[in-house]
């Protein structure tokens, strides 16, 4: 008998360990927390030293740049600096800093310590300098230029409150890169004590301050009660995160997270039948496309290029895969000033596709390749291969067998950008900075000086009239010309259809419907969390 | 037994140092390095020659290991490449949650997988025994990741008994220690935290250990019927003692050595099926560590996560063998 | 001569073992072998048996839920996931097919030569099928795909190599057991070279481990390609294979579940069909591998 009460035992334990989970959340917690789930883990929190957009949702709750992103925007409002000025040339950028502005570690923010931080940006002699450190990513270069190139800007310690940044040329996309999150001013002291790398210390003078970080679980954050912009509505921030989309949506039902920093499509609708949640969306700063390479096989003939865009129904896709949640594209996100209303997205036309093919030499087709990805993107929610799948499935239509061959990511990376693929390719791109150069230049246009494509100009697109617009677009401080001139480059680039234009995503999330002043970043990021209150 | 338990250690030395060629060369091997996969499908030309010179990724692939096993050998194993933490910090947060994941998993599957494999070998042929097999068979047959969702759907989300994933409530305002949130709740006397822990621990350890379980379970119930025909089950039967005695005291313990082999052998395939499990169940352990840093070709810490895996296998067997011989009087190592 | 005769007569004895009267009275072998033939024959009959072509979009009848016109359904490209199931079998069985045999190709190889060669040789191939065995055998089959490439036919080498060891493991050890027996050492003292022996004498001797052993990992090898495919890491799209239908499935769980369930109970019950064989052949051929995966 003594034996059979062993396995009663076990039986017990067992019935006991799922009696435990009847128990539900324990209790009742005295503080607001706000928790939000991410699918990936940040890789550090150091905003001159990272790039990827989970590190960018955590820092964009802790940072302040010298100016913020307003409200639900891409448009630039006061951040540090109250308020700036921008001299006639294009070339001088003087911000006039908040005073009384704290650190969280109690540094107090003024023109001496903001510029003390951003020196590692500029000065290759800071012992800190950002490009020196091993392995680093950074968008310093981006926006301030490079050392290397002569094209680094000036910094300035007007007076305690007064920073001025000089630039060599004009560029008026640098107050628009300077919001950035990766921007973002650490305090120096910080960055002092750790040795160069605050990375997992992080200290701003945002909204909220850091508290802990457990790698590929969750990161902690407290309201900063002295925020210059107001005391944040909640106590407690958590990224949590969770690698599976079901799971988050799951939790998202189960209020164990209040907010879902990505919903795939696939449960939009289920969000949305759901009176607890609410859906956000908003027009995303991203483009989605299927690459041609211009410059070898059948796509170096404009009309092959125009007939692959006509052969493809982007509305059937977008509804069928992305459900709805995207905008057929004609080369330039909708929401960026320098759209070209006059121009449309390339019409679903079989017909026309074929005579174009036809008029080019190829009235029966031909056979080609296209390399895509598993993964999704930010610019991307169901992956490469799925978007793969459903071109090549329209392409069969005109007469073109493509063979897909997925790739894992990096080795798709190191293909796509460094080898001379032909066919096709998936690809797209986020903004960075809400810039139309940010597209249009980055994306499409010519290295002239070196006589090859720019790096991201990875279709090999080549257009010396577009090229021309784009150099001048960048050398104007004129914001109506600007405009004019990127209209003009948005034509000739739909005509040039150097990529398989396919959408701009919308930028989607979940909340549930207690969560109030939540407002979506076309960046992507968590500014203004402090508005964001749990009813 | 101590030249034995030194003769097999001495064996860890070039079993490691093969994995570490294998690991190294082989991650090399794959197009796209580290320095592409930091800067995604931004940054330009100069960027990735910045990283890839600072990373020493310039330099040939042999030199490279040389440096890394220079390093090894004096104890650094360097520093993640994606997060510029210590390869031991990044692997000491991990490898608690890992370790207590794959016990418990292990727990349930030799507890469940003797119990089952004893009752069906008690009552062979009966619907028990053909039901209880059955059910195992699917059990082995069953991707994980497959089973890992279907429970954390049925039981997480449709019935919500056990929570959606995770370690622990985030409520509960738990501190790490060992990082095993099991053990600190015990050492800190926290039931809360040692329950919800448990709680969370169910369902991905019966996930992770199905396998294992279906296994030990045949295993079981095969080497019970054999035993169960023996001389010496006989003979006790003849003396009178009851059919359960015999099994508990004398069958079970015979039984318990080809099982031990057995756990010994799971031991390495639990942190590859924990791979998948944490990354359905979300779970920071060792197992989305590695995968997460092989996609990024965060090498250091690659390395740095199958060397340990590789060591945690070798000493589990060695353990095992060691174990065979307080288990079975009959073996002796020279 | 006389030693040649001694060989044929034991292998044919083993054989004997295999008589189909024997297999068919149990009950496992019976079972599994009904699965597995509907399996092959769902593959060989796909064409007349799907109602649909398996990669034709349709995205005016995307992610319906089962019904007469699809059985099981259609994913969110519209495909009708019956076609997709039945026309996956294909895939399934070369998987397990060609991975198995790539497994037990490179096992025997290693097997063979270190267990009839022993000493140096021995230790060396034996320590490296140690490595192979240390090294957590899904990042060795994620690094094996992302070195080659991921394609099905890369997955399927990359399984082949995890399960290598085992194979290597379990045919050294009968080539041993083998070469201590008599009629090998008749052999060789008559003068046989060592392929002659190796072909004509230990490897007849060793098949029944190997088939045994064969039959018992099909089913993990479809398991083990569906879980690279979990990873981003198999077929290229649009393959029906079951592992990526399962895969991509899954973030339909909650609001189409069919997408994921029908293949994921294909690769159950196929794997499960194996499996069934494999004990059967166990049973019948070499209890002593009993139990092991």
């Amino acid at each position: 008998m003594k034996r059979v009460s062993h396995w009663l035992v076990l039986v017990t334990v067992a019935a006991g360990l799922l009696a435990l989970g009847y128990g539900g959340p324990a209790g009742a917690q005295p503080q607001k927390t706000l928790v939000i789930a991410i699918g990936a883990d940040q890789t550090g929190l150091d905003p001159q030293t990272v790039q990827n957009n989970e590190s960018g949702f955590v820092m964009s709750t802790i940072f302040d740049s010298v100016v913020n992103y307003k409200p639900g925007s891409s448009e630039v409002g006061p951040g540090l600096a109250e308020s700036w000025t921008v001299s006639p040339d294009g070339k001088v950028f003087t911000f006039k800093l908040r005073r009384g502005v704290k650190f969280h570690d109690g540094t107090p923010m003024n023109a001496r310590t903001v510029a003390d931080d951003l020196d590692r940006a500029i000065n290759p002699n800071n012992p800190c300098y950002v490009l020196a450190r091993k392995g680093v990513d950074t968008y310093d270069d981006f926006t301030f230029g490079s050392v290397t190139d002569n094209t680094v800007a000036k910094m300035d310690v007007v007076d305690e409150y007064t920073l001025r940044f000089t630039l060599p040329d004009p560029s008026a996309p640098f107050l628009s890169s300077l919001a950035m999150t990766w921007q973002g001013i650490m305090s120096p002291a910080a960055t002092k004590q750790y040795n160069c790398d605050a990375s997992q210390h992080p200290v701003g003078t945002g909204p909220f301050k850091f508290v802990e970080a457990v790698r590929n679980d969750h990161i902690t954050l407290d309201a900063n009660p002295d925020y210059w912009g107001g005391r944040p509505k909640v106590d407690r921030i958590i990224f949590k995160i969770v690698p599976e989309s079901a799971t988050r949506m799951l939790m998202l039902e189960r209020n164990e997270v209040q907010i879902l920093a990505d919903v795939p499509p696939s449960d939009y609708a289920r969000a949305q039948n759901n009176k607890a949640l609410q859906l956000y969306r908003q027009p995303g700063l991203t483009i989605l496309g299927v690459a041609m390479s211009n410059d070898l096989g059948p796509f170096k003939d404009r009309r092959v290029r125009q007939a692959m865009n006509y052969a493809v129904d982007k509305d059937a896709i977008n509804q069928g895969l992305y459900a709805g949640a995207t905008t057929a594209s004609q080369g330039m996100p909708p929401v960026l000033w320098g759209y070209n209303k006059g121009v449309s997205p390339y019409a679903y036309d079989v017909a026309k596709a074929k005579a174009l093919l036809a008029e080019a030499g190829f009235p029966n087709g031909f056979s080609t390749e296209m390399m895509v990805y598993a993964n999704p993107r930010g610019y991307n929610p169901i992956g490469g291969a799925k978007l793969g799948e459903a071109v090549q499935s329209y392409l069969t239509k005109v007469g073109i067998n493509v063979k897909i061959t997925q790739y894992e990511w990096g080795a798709y990376l190191d293909r796509f950008r460094h080898q001379p693929w032909e066919g096709f390719a998936i690809t797209g791109w986020s903004g960075d900075n809400g810039d139309p150069d940010n597209f249009l230049g980055d994306l499409f246009e010519w290295d002239i000086a070196k006589g090859r494509a720019r790096t991201n100009n990875t279709s090999r697109h080549h257009n010396p009239a577009y090229d021309r617009l784009l150099r001048d677009a960048r050398r104007t401080t004129d914001q109506t010309k600007r405009e004019q001139l990127y209209e003009q480059a948005n034509k000739l680039l739909h005509d040039d259809a150097p990529w398989i234009f396919m959408n701009h995503t919308n930028q989607v999330r979940a909340a549930r419907v207690n969560v109030k002043g939540f407002l979506l970043n076309p960046l992507q990021m968590f500014f203004h969390m402090e508005l964001v209150s749990l009813e | 037994m101590l030249k034995f338990l030194r003769r097999r250690l001495l064996q860890l030395a070039p079993v490691l140092l093969g994995v570490s060629i294998l690991v190294f060369f082989g991650m090399h091997l794959i197009p796209g390095d580290v320095a592409q996969l930091l800067l995604g499908d931004k940054g330009t030309d100069a960027d990735l020659q910045r990283i890839r010179h600072q990373l020493g990724l310039d330099r040939p692939v042999y030199i490279q290991y040389v440096r890394f096993l220079g390093g090894i050998l004096h104890g650094d194993f360097g520093v993640s490449i994606r997060t510029r933490q210590p390869v031991i910090w990044e692997i000491g947060q991990a490898l608690p949650v890992t370790v207590q994941l794959s016990l418990a998993a292990l727990v349930f599957a030799v507890v469940f997988g003797l119990l089952i494999g004893v009752l069906a070998a008690r009552y062979p042929r009966s619907a028990l025994d053909t039901g209880s097999m059955v059910g195992v068979l699917v059990g082995v047959s069953m991707p994980v990741f497959w089973t890992g969702i279907l429970l954390l759907l049925v039981f997480g989300g449709i019935l919500g008994w056990l929570p959606l994933g995770g370690i622990i409530d985030g409520n509960l305002g738990y501190r790490r220690m060992t990082g095993a949130p099991l053990l600190d709740g015990l050492i800190s006397g926290s039931w809360a935290v040692v329950g919800s822990s448990l709680r969370h621990i169910v369902l991905p350890a019966v996930a992770l250990g199905s396998t294992a379980m279906a296994a030990v379970a045949r295993m079981a119930r095969s080497t019970m019927l054999d035993v169960l025909g023996l001389d010496f089950i006989r003979t006790a039967r003849a003396k009178g003692l009851a059919e359960r005695r015999v099994v508990s005291r004398h069958a079970l313990r015979n039984a318990l050595l080809p099982v031990v082999t057995l756990v010994g052998l799971q031991l390495g395939l639990l942190l590859s099926g924990a791979v998948l499990t944490e990354t359905i169940f979300a779970l920071p352990g060792l197992g989305r560590l590695a995968i997460t840093s092989v996609l990024a070709r965060d090498y250091p810490l690659v390395q740095g996560v199958v060397l340990i895996a590789a060591a945690v296998f070798v000493v589990a067997n060695l353990l095992v063998d060691v174990l065979y011989v307080y288990l079975d009087p009959r073996i002796r190592y020279e | 001569m006389a030693t040649a005769g001694t060989v044929a007569l034991r292998t044919s004895r083993r054989l004997a073992a295999l008589s189909w009267r024997r297999l068919f009275a149990h009950s496992s072998f019976v079972a599994g072998a009904i699965i597995v033939t509907g399996v092959v024959a769902a593959a060989a009959f796909a064409p007349a048996l799907a109602p649909f072509d398996p990669i034709e979009q349709a995205f005016t009848s995307q992610l319906l839920a089962p019904s007469r016109a699809h059985p099981f359904g259609t994913d969110e490209f519209g495909r009708d996931i019956f076609s997709r199931v039945i026309y996956g079998a294909r895939i399934a069985l070369v998987v397990g097919v060609v991975a198995d045999g790539i497994a037990a190709l490179l096992g025997v190889v290693l097997g063979v030569v270190s267990g009839y060669f022993g000493r140096r040789v021995d230790a060396f191939l034996m320590r490296t099928v140690d490595v192979l065995l240390a090294f957590p055998y899904l990042l060795l089959a994620m690094i094996v795909v992302a070195i080659l490439g991921p394609s099905l036919i890369n997955a399927m080498i990359a399984i082949g190599i995890v399960y290598t060891p085992q194979f290597a493991r379990v045919v050294r050890g009968a080539v041993l057991q083998v070469k201590e027996e008599d009629f090998v050492e008749a052999a060789r003292a008559v003068g046989a070279g060592s392929l002659r022996l190796l072909a004509r004498h230990v490897l007849p001797n060793i098949l029944s481990p190997i088939i045994v052993m064969a039959t018992l990992t099909v089913g993990f090898m479809i398991v083990e390609t569906a879980g690279l495919s979990f990873l981003g890491l198999g077929a290229s799209p649009p393959t029906p294979e079951w592992g990526s239908m399962l895969a991509t499935g899954r973030s339909f769980m909650l609001t189409a579940p069919w997408i994921a369930t029908f293949p994921g109970l294909a690769i159950l019950i196929t794997v499960v069909g194996f499996n069934l064989i494999g004990d059967g052949l166990r049973d019948l051929l070499d209890p002593r591998l009993r139990g092991s995966r």
